[in-house]
């Protein structure tokens, strides 16, 4: 045979396509003539939920409140039937397994006009919760009864914040439930996420309410809540009547420097971040449906170092010069006061907050924690360098389809790791378990191990990992980009 | 030195990065008419389905090319000059290289079925197919899937997906079972039935019948039963894509066919992945292995012989896994469908029909695993097999390689049981 002459066509030029341009157009909805099944069911539940809406509105405008239960019970009543009926006839006739069918293609699931609207509205909530909840009277009317039976006081709008944060984590968890049944691991961290957020941040700060005892949330520590280290607030706690407010502060200060340490050695920081923490709570459960759209890119995760290491700075910063003002009769006052002011109205309430929690449906459902949360900061710093938790890869099972990092809702690159048979040892994750959830080919698994070998390659001292990191800088906190 | 690599799949991006690895300063360019960018076949289904975005199933950002320097040219190699050591290029005029490796994948196979070209007939391979299948969808309220493997349980699920009612003409007397043996296979049958799909077993199909137009009407069998569809999906394997070698003095078998080191019968072009068949040293069978773990393993392999290393591609210790809907598959070593001469099979299935193990072993030394519903980790088995540990050990031993996540109900005491009274 000779070569063939300059220009010749060997292969079929059937099989030479341009015709399409995946990455201008991407792919997106197929339609199709098939229509989908009815679910009568959903469609009853959702009529459920508008009509709790309903009640809602008529209460809120119009309706006179004398503090009786029967408002409340018919809005947040028919609210709730909804909400754990749709779940229920969502999933109960299907096969256990992942559910991800058509995520990407769904107006709320994926930034369609339904999220952008979800997002102002909460937006919306949590700047009329903080700034203007003379706005919020009728619906603070609305769970007074509520708050009279668990803590016999008049509601605020932090009960009312609180009691709606609480039946979102219980109901969303419902839905965890519901979708994650084939997974034992999903089902007892929602149990945990549930029970810390109505037992430990609401019922037993409103006993302790109608006690008279100070108002304190145990599973809350500094310094994602800042003020329990504040000097104000210790004295506050120290010189309430009683031994209760001393161990409040014992309990805060164990926790933050006894119990964060051991336990995130062991565990890793998940044993706050999706087991303990409100935050976190919510995010799993209300914030579930949007935890693909974490930014994924390595740029989103410089800027997640930056935000979160200033924040974590600036609280312990605050912190401090609170201490020098109030132990040396008003030396630093006059910027610590200010600093106080502006943590507090910045990052707690509209970091946290605002944008936290309200930014979900856009840039997904832990924006604060990844972004800004001091709390994670510390936990991932001691998870990175000194803790046993880690994420294993199988072998060399993965296949790199991206599930493990398009489900990472820390915007962890997944994938990066699998595909090469490395472990994931990175201080942002809060072991939800998802991408190994998700995974198709069994690769990841969250383990607690026993050795350090295979998280510090070349070395079986974790602290010779964290003084290399010192020394090169944040290259060697994970990184990326060294592929090749 | 300038390596050109034709095809920007696992195989051909796989040797890319290797071969950048142990030659830092060579020219570099990756050629595929396919795609801009190296995108994870096996998640095609997931974009389908609403799982992933396009974009997701890119496993590197587009910045990677460029800190890597390697060069991406999208267009479609139309021919080899030999001589000149040039590919010819559909749109881009000629591309010279110094060194040639050819990572074209592979091809759905045809069978020469009356009607199949027709509009409504396809494979899912690659991109274009996706796209097809966007466009066929539109009109599908009812499809037929012809072909029983791995590609067509992946059809079936993204079409049941998106509601479309889907009838499974498979050969066999049961999903896979030229690869499965008969149990493994009975579970998949199993769920394939519970998702609503018909699966129609032992059954050819005759012809694809056209609606008048040039597009599907439906389907029939060789038993001439018709079933009315408007998409008929053909996924009876794939076979090496060897189409831009065909006439050029490139030897081809049923490959590009090539040595343990990838080298055609032309100095300074290779060939590997999909596309490549390896023949055999010692006169026995030759190498055509078309997993997405077997293209990532030549393409490693072929990057450091297109460096100058001296590597000889070892295959070692097979293993492949898939998911059936919602049912995770490993297996390690090799299982054949049915029990080779000598062969021990030992085979658990919980009652639930959801979790399965078999222990293959031959003169008591440990020989593979099926996994069904259950992780195990890659790492043990293959150690254990490459060890020869003995069944006994191995099932005396059989926690440490589970991998399922943790707080999930563990089997191992009822495995155990039940695989020591067969051995028994």
């Amino acid at each position: 045979m000779s070569t063939p002459p300059a220009g010749t066509t060997l292969i079929d030029p059937e099989t030479i396509a341009y015709f399409y341009d995946e990455e201008a157009d991407g792919f997106g909805e197929p339609a199709t003539a098939a229509e989908a099944p009815r679910n009568p069911g959903m469609m009853v539940s959702a009529g459920v939920i508008g009509l709790g809406f309903l009640a809602l509105a008529v209460i809120l405008f119009g309706m006179p409140l004398s503090g009786d239960w029967t408002p409340f019970l018919l809005s947040f009543g028919l609210l709730s039937a909804g909400t754990i009926g749709y779940a229920w006839f969502a999933y109960k006739d299907t096969v256990p397994g992942i559910k991800h069918d058509g995520i990407m293609f769904g107006n709320t699931t994926h930034r369609g006009a339904i999220a952008w609207a979800l997002g102002i509205a909460l937006t919306g909530f949590y700047v009329v919760l903080y700034w203007w909840p003379e706005y919020l009277a009728r619906a603070i009317a609305l769970v007074e009864p509520l708050s009279q039976a668990l803590a016999g006081q008049p509601a605020n709008q932090w009960f009312l914040y609180g009691f709606l944060y609480t039946m979102a984590v219980v109901l969303f968890g419902f839905r965890m439930f519901m979708r994650y049944r084939h997974n034992r691991y999903h089902i007892i961290r929602t149990i945990s996420v549930m029970f810390f957020q109505l037992v430990l941040a609401f019922v037993l700060p409103q006993f302790l309410r109608a006690l008279n005892e100070p108002e304190f949330y145990f599973s809350y520590f500094w310094p994602l809540k800042y003020d329990y280290l504040f000097p104000g607030t210790v004295d506050y706690l120290v010189n309430s009547p009683g031994a209760l407010g001393s161990f409040m502060v014992f309990w805060g200060a164990v926790c933050s420097f006894i119990a964060t340490p051991v336990l995130t050695y062991f565990y890793g920081k998940r044993w706050y971040c999706s087991w303990v923490c409100g935050c976190g709570g919510l995010a799993e459960t209300l914030g579930d449906p949007w935890r693909h759209l974490t930014p994924k890119s390595t740029v989103s995760w410089k800027i997640e170092r930056a935000i979160i290491y200033a924040v974590l700075l600036l609280i312990i910063l605050t912190t401090a010069v609170l201490w020098v003002s109030s132990t040396s009769d008003g030396a630093l006052s006059a910027i610590s006061a200010p600093l106080k002011q502006w943590y507090g109205f910045y990052i707690g309430a509209v970091f946290a907050g605002v944008i936290g929690v309200g930014f979900y449906p856009v840039l997904g459902n832990r924006v604060w924690c990844r972004f800004g949360c001091p709390m994670a900061a510390v936990l991932g710093i001691i998870q990175r360098f000194f803790s046993r938790f880690r994420i294993t890869t199988n072998g060399g099972q993965c296949m790199s389809c991206g599930n493990c990092t398009t489900y990472c809702e820390m915007g962890i690159d997944v994938r990066a790791y699998a595909e090469r048979g490395e472990n994931i040892v990175r201080s942002s994750c809060v072991g939800c378990g998802v991408c190994s959830a998700v995974c198709p080919r069994g690769v990841l698994k969250l383990e607690n191990g026993t050795t350090h070998g295979d998280r510090y390659p070349g070395s079986d001292k974790p602290l010779d990992a964290f003084s290399t990191a010192v020394s090169k800088g944040a290259r060697v906190y994970g990184d990326r980009d060294g592929y090749v | 030195m300038h390596t050109v690599i034709v095809g920007n799949g696992v195989t051909g991006v796989t040797a890319a990065t290797r071969l950048r690895q142990l030659q830092p300063d060579w020219k570099i360019t990756l050629v595929s008419g396919e795609s801009a960018y190296h995108y994870s076949r096996p998640a095609l289904m997931y974009i389908f389905m609403g799982h992933m975005t396009y974009e997701a199933t890119k496993p590197f950002e587009d910045r990677f090319w460029r800190d890597q320097r390697l060069d991406l040219v999208r267009d479609w190699v139309t021919g080899i000059d030999i001589e000149d050591k040039q590919l010819v290029l559909h749109r881009n005029g000629r591309l010279p290289y110094d060194r040639l490796l050819i990572a074209t994948g592979a091809k759905s196979n045809k069978f020469g079925w009356p009607g199949q070209d027709l509009e409504g007939v396809q494979g899912l391979y690659n991109l274009k197919d996706l796209h097809q299948l966007y466009k066929n969808a539109e009109r599908t309220e009812r499809a037929v899937i012809v072909g029983g493997g791995l590609i067509g349980i992946e059809l079936a699920e993204m079409l049941h997906s998106r509601h479309i009612h889907v009838t499974f003409l498979i050969r066999e007397s049961s999903y896979w079972c030229n690869i499965l043996p008969m149990e493994e296979s009975g579970m998949i049958n199993r769920l394939i039935e519970e998702q609503g799909i018909d699966l129609i077993r032992e059954t050819n199909l005759k012809e694809i019948v056209d609606d008048g137009s040039g597009k599907v009407e439906a389907v029939i069998t060789e038993f001439d039963d018709r079933i009315d569809c408007q998409l008929v999906g053909l996924t009876p394997g794939v076979s090496p894509n060897t189409d831009l070698v065909r006439s050029t003095p490139i030897e081809t078998g049923r490959g590009v066919l090539v040595d343990d080191s990838f080298r055609t019968n032309i100095p300074d072009i290779y060939a590997a992945g999909d596309c490549a068949e390896i023949v055999s040293r010692n006169g026995g069978r030759n190498l055509i292995q078309q997993v997405w773990y077997t293209g990532k393993k030549q393409g490693k392999a072929a990057g450091e012989v297109l460096a100058g290393e001296d590597t000889a591609y070892d295959p070692g210790i097979w293993f492949n896994s898939a998911k059936f809907f919602d049912l995770e598959y490993q297996t390690y070593g090799m299982i054949l469908s049915t029990p080779q001469p000598g062969e021990r099979h030992l085979y658990w299935e919980h009652p639930s029909h959801r979790h399965a193990v078999r222990v293959v072993s031959a003169d008591g030394c440990i020989k593979a695993f099926n996994f069904m519903g259950i992780r195990a980790r890659h790492e043990v088995c293959e150690r254990w097999i490459s060890e020869r540990r003995t069944v006994e050990y191995v099932l005396d031993h059989l926690e440490e390689a589970n991998f399922d996540p943790e707080f999930f109900v563990r089997h191992e005491t009822e495995i155990v049981r039940s695989l020591k009274e067969q051995l028994a």
